[in-house]
């Protein structure tokens, strides 16, 4: 079936199955950024925004994407990158796997939210798990570009 | 003064990865691939009778099904270790015994994913089932035998009596225990059970290969260990190894797991049978299924002590569970004797000994820590009691007792231990969790209870006398250099802080330096990223060979120069005879000698094994807070302060070591691989096997306490594993502490904490 969508501002017209997911249309269609790590929405690797807000392109359908707009981290690469570049300096993108869903979850919460606290971070960002870092070094990455004082 | 070593840059490969550029396996896999699925065991222990493929072969777009029948028969191990390895030598391609649920039965290849899974459906099988051995403690003298065939092939006498279903059977000691055990005025004995874990890197395992324009065998994987998989390969497959090629592109974390070469065999069994390029991706459920664990142990042990306060005794009592297949069965138990015995050094007499065991579920395999983190489990936690038992500070009796810089060391046969921090690491330990004001415990209110405790412990830092690692480097014709190392970055930093390395040596700035890892056709050999060894194994390697260009530079230069090679200097930039203006730049020696008059382009080479295996040491300390009432455990601070040595890039070092800190809390508060009676995984997704998240860690906080090594590069141990063992012991002393439950058998779950205090409570 046809779905026309926006993606990365650009209107996009493309053909899926019924039963195909997002995470997996992106990647045929070489957004390489996506990942998948669990299958069973509990990762946080394949997130991208729809319509402004991260979600899980695993788990959601592609079809559904109809009138949609969709975001992937080439997308917002200029904004993703100033946040990369903090990640980096603290060496807390480690195998990087993970790290392009993080970012979208991380410039989704700036976004979202104005001035948040340490808590509101850590609950925002529950949903993307990482095996390598042990999350503190994302965390002062996050602070700095929050400009969050550091504890 | 150093200008890179010790400074935190950013890693080489950071930017592009942390946003997303196509780096990995699956990002570079070659145009129309078959994709691979395979058909696996319902059953835990059970022998195909009866297997029809015609459907599924018949199926349009299916390009190849491959069972046991089609395939080499020529027994090999997954678990990638120097040759010849330890491990047995007890797979088959397929087979037609099946020995977990998982096992593989059949391979399919076909143009796309749905059709292989179609495919995989059509196919008609007929089992005979058997009676599984799923409780390790049962497989000593099971009637059933997991491994009954003839053609199972060990390197070693590694104890296998594998009609009881023996793997290993090991026995090191030294002293007399019992006759100790006598003298002693304080003994205490505990059993402790550790359970098996999933490694659970972020990308799961994946390779796809093709035959190249001379026929050879291309295969790129997420592997730690691509020269190891190389040789794997031609064993398994009876080809030359010179026919394989192996690559490595950036990995999504290891943690141990990538050492056993999971899904490359599937794939280039397909591809030689076609001649079609193929790829296998394992999803979550088949990472979790049908890969490897860390070993489930059950460890016994007695330490007893005197009056003066000295640990006189360390006797260990083991089995291991290696499950269906036997990688890294040996190995794992032997680290973990080998890194508690030494830990203590006023012993007089130790012991490890007891047995690996095969059982019917997924195999155990190589996980960070390496059994290491097994043994300090038990190890510390014992060490807990005998100072409650003897009424001193645990703090305090592990500073008595610990092996001490300059000692003779029992790690390294009697040799002296040149470098340990391991005092300064539990003073600044203590400091820093306000040990002298919150141990043992503070009622916070009418329900809750914090309690603080500790652990130490030791890992390695490569492989002694086995390990071996070459490196090369080469001057460019544009007067860069390139780095070549077949050591595998895996999110580590490695490729990295080995480039800080070379920069050093040769006085150059960072991008100057080219890193190129690994390609079996390319790299210099290294056993690969594995048992600790990349900084201090290969590191060496780099150092040596970059200093090998760096004379070789000098000589050259003065040539040029006319002057003898003593009266140049080479500050980075340009050959300059000392004290004058007589000089050649870098960039135009470069341009001379590749391209120019010459004829001579510089390449510095080293090949390097350690004949020991430094220790880098951890003191780890946990502040928990328990809620009686429900038996829940929240960790609110874990600080680890680490001796690896120098430090070669401290932000990586730290990242390493907050990681490997959560991935032992994980082990220590959450994290279980369980089967059902039958055999069956009931952990095979993150709902049910659960890793920490950002919620359930607390603060970790870290510090360096420098040793210097004098067999290192730059002074430097290893990092990689050593922080994983200390949570396990600190949390479970922490509890204990706090409401007097001793917790021995991981992972520390509110329900067993709640027993306990049910338990407690009906005593008193």
């Amino acid at each position: 079936m046809q779905i026309e969508f926006t993606l990365n501002d650009q209107p996009t017209v493309w053909d899926v199955s019924p039963d195909e997911f997002l995470a997996d249309t992106l990647r045929k269609h070489g957004f390489l950024s996506i990942r998948k790590g669990c299958n069973t929405s509990c990762c946080g690797l394949c997130t991208v925004w729809i319509d402004g807000k991260p979600t899980l392109s695993c788990t959601a359908l592609s079809f559904r994407m109809q009138g949609k707009s969709v975001t992937t981290i080439e997308g917002v690469a200029e904004e993703a990158a100033e946040f990369a570049r903090i990640l980096v300096a603290e060496g807390a993108e480690q195998c990087g796997f993970c790290s392009p869903g993080f970012i979208m979850t991380v410039l989704a919460l700036k976004h979202e939210l104005a001035a948040p606290t340490e808590e509101e971070i850590v609950h925002y960002l529950t949903g993307n798990l990482c095996r390598c870092t042990g999350y503190m070094g994302q965390m002062r990455a996050v602070k700095t570009y929050l400009g969050v004082t550091q504890r | 003064m150093r200008k890179l070593v010790g400074k935190g840059v950013p890693k080489i490969d950071g930017m592009a990865i942390a946003t997303g550029k196509p780096a990995y396996t699956e990002d570079l896999v070659v145009a129309n691939a078959l994709v691979v699925k395979i058909l696996r065991s319902p059953h835990a222990f059970a022998r195909i009778t009866f297997i029809d493929v015609a459907k599924a072969a018949a199926l349009k777009g299916v390009e190849c099904v491959l069972t046991y029948q089609d395939v080499p028969k020529q027994r090999f191990t997954l678990a990638g270790q120097s040759y010849p390895e330890p491990s047995p030598y007890d797979r088959l391609i397929l087979d037609d015994m099946v020995r977990y649920v998982g096992d593989e039965v059949a391979i399919v290849a076909a143009v796309d994913e749905r059709t292989a899974l179609a495919a995989i459906d059509l196919i008609q099988v007929e089992y005979e089932i058997f009676e599984p051995v799923v409780d390790f403690e049962t497989a000593i003298g099971h009637p059933s035998v997991v491994h009954p065939e003839e053609d199972l092939h060990c390197n070693f006498d590694i104890g296998m009596k594998k009609d009881q279903n023996i793997v290993s059977s090991q026995r090191v000691e030294s002293g007399n225990v019992e006759e100790e055990l006598s003298q002693c005025d304080f003994v205490v004995e505990e059993t402790f059970y550790t359970q098996a874990n999933a490694q659970c890197m972020m990308e799961t395992y994946r390779a796809f290969n093709y035959l190249d324009h001379m026929g050879r065998l291309v295969v790129v994987s997420s592997t730690q260990v691509p020269f190891h998989a190389k040789r794997m390969l031609a064993r398994a497959l009876k080809m030359p190894a010179g026919k394989i090629r192996v690559i490595k592109p950036r990995i999504g974390g290891g943690f141990g797991g990538k050492q056993s070469s999971c899904v490359e065999i599937f794939t280039a069994a397909v591809t030689l049978k076609t001649g079609k390029p193929a790829i296998l991706v394992y999803d979550r459920e088949e990472t979790f299924t049908c890969t490897t664990s860390r070993h489930a142990m059950r460890l016994k042990v007695t330490l007893g002590a005197d009056k003066d306060g000295y640990i006189r005794v360390v006797d260990i009592h083991g089995l291991s569970d290696t499950g269906a297949y036997g990688e890294h069965a040996s190995t794992v138990f032997m680290v973990a004797g080998e890194k508690t015995l030494p830990l203590y050094n006023q012993t007089k007499a130790v012991r490890f000994m007891g047995n690996v065991v095969y059982t019917n579920k997924m195999p155990a395999g190589a996980f960070r820590g390496y059994g290491a983190t097994q043994g300090t489990f038990a190890l510390e936690s014992a060490v807990n009691l005998l100072a409650e038992k003897m009424g001193v500070d645990p703090a305090e009796l592990r500073l008595k007792n610990i092996a001490k810089e300059g000692e003779p060391f029992r790690g390294f046969k009697g040799g002296i231990l040149e470098s340990s921090a391991l005092n300064r690491c539990i003073e600044t330990g203590k400091e820093m969790i306000g040990w002298a004001v919150k141990y043992p415990r503070r009622s916070v209110s009418e329900t809750k209870v914090r309690g603080i405790g500790m652990a130490v412990t030791m890992q390695g830092s490569g492989i002694a006398n086995i390990d071996t690692a070459s490196a090369e480097v080469r001057l460019n014709d544009n007067g860069d250099f390139t780095l070549l190392v077949g050591s595998t970055d895996m999110g580590t930093g490695s490729d990295t802080i080995l480039a800080q390395m070379a920069a050093e040596v040769l006085e150059v700035s960072l991008d100057q330096i080219i890193v190129h890892a690994a390609d079996t056709d390319v790299s210099p050999f290294d056993p690969g990223s594995y048992a600790s060894s990349t900084t201090y194994v290969t590191g060496m390697a780099v150092v040596r060979a970059a200093q090998d260009l760096k004379q070789q530079i000098l000589e050259e230069g003065a040539k040029f120069l006319q002057v003898s090679p003593e009266e140049v200097a080479f500050n980075g930039h340009t050959v300059r005879m000392t004290g004058t203006d007589k000089m050649i730049s870098l960039k135009k020696l470069a341009e001379r000698l590749v391209v120019g008059p010459v004829h001579r382009q510089l390449v510095g080479n080293s090949t390097y094994g350690s004949p020991v295996s430094p220790p880098p040491f951890i003191a780890g300390f946990a502040e928990v807070e328990v809620d009686k009432e429900t038996g829940k455990v929240e960790l609110l601070d874990y600080v680890a302060v680490v001796d690896c040595g120098t430090v070669i890039n401290p932000h990586l070092a730290r990242i390493q070591t907050e990681g490997g800190i959560v991935q032992g809390i994980g082990m220590a508060l959450y994290e279980d691989v369980r089967v059902d009676s039958k055999g069956k995984l009931l952990s095979n997704s993150f709902m049910q096997y659960k890793i920490p998240c950002r919620k359930d860690i607390g603060t970790v906080r870290v510090a360096f306490k420098e040793s210097f090594e004098p067999t290192g590069p730059f002074g430097a141990k290893s990092v990689g594993e050593v922080v994983i063992n200390t949570p396990a012991p600190a949390i479970a002393a922490a509890v204990y502490n706090a409401v007097g439950v001793r917790i021995t058998q991981l992972p520390i779950t509110p329900e067993k904490v709640f027993m306990g205090l049910q338990k407690n409570s009906t005593r008193s």
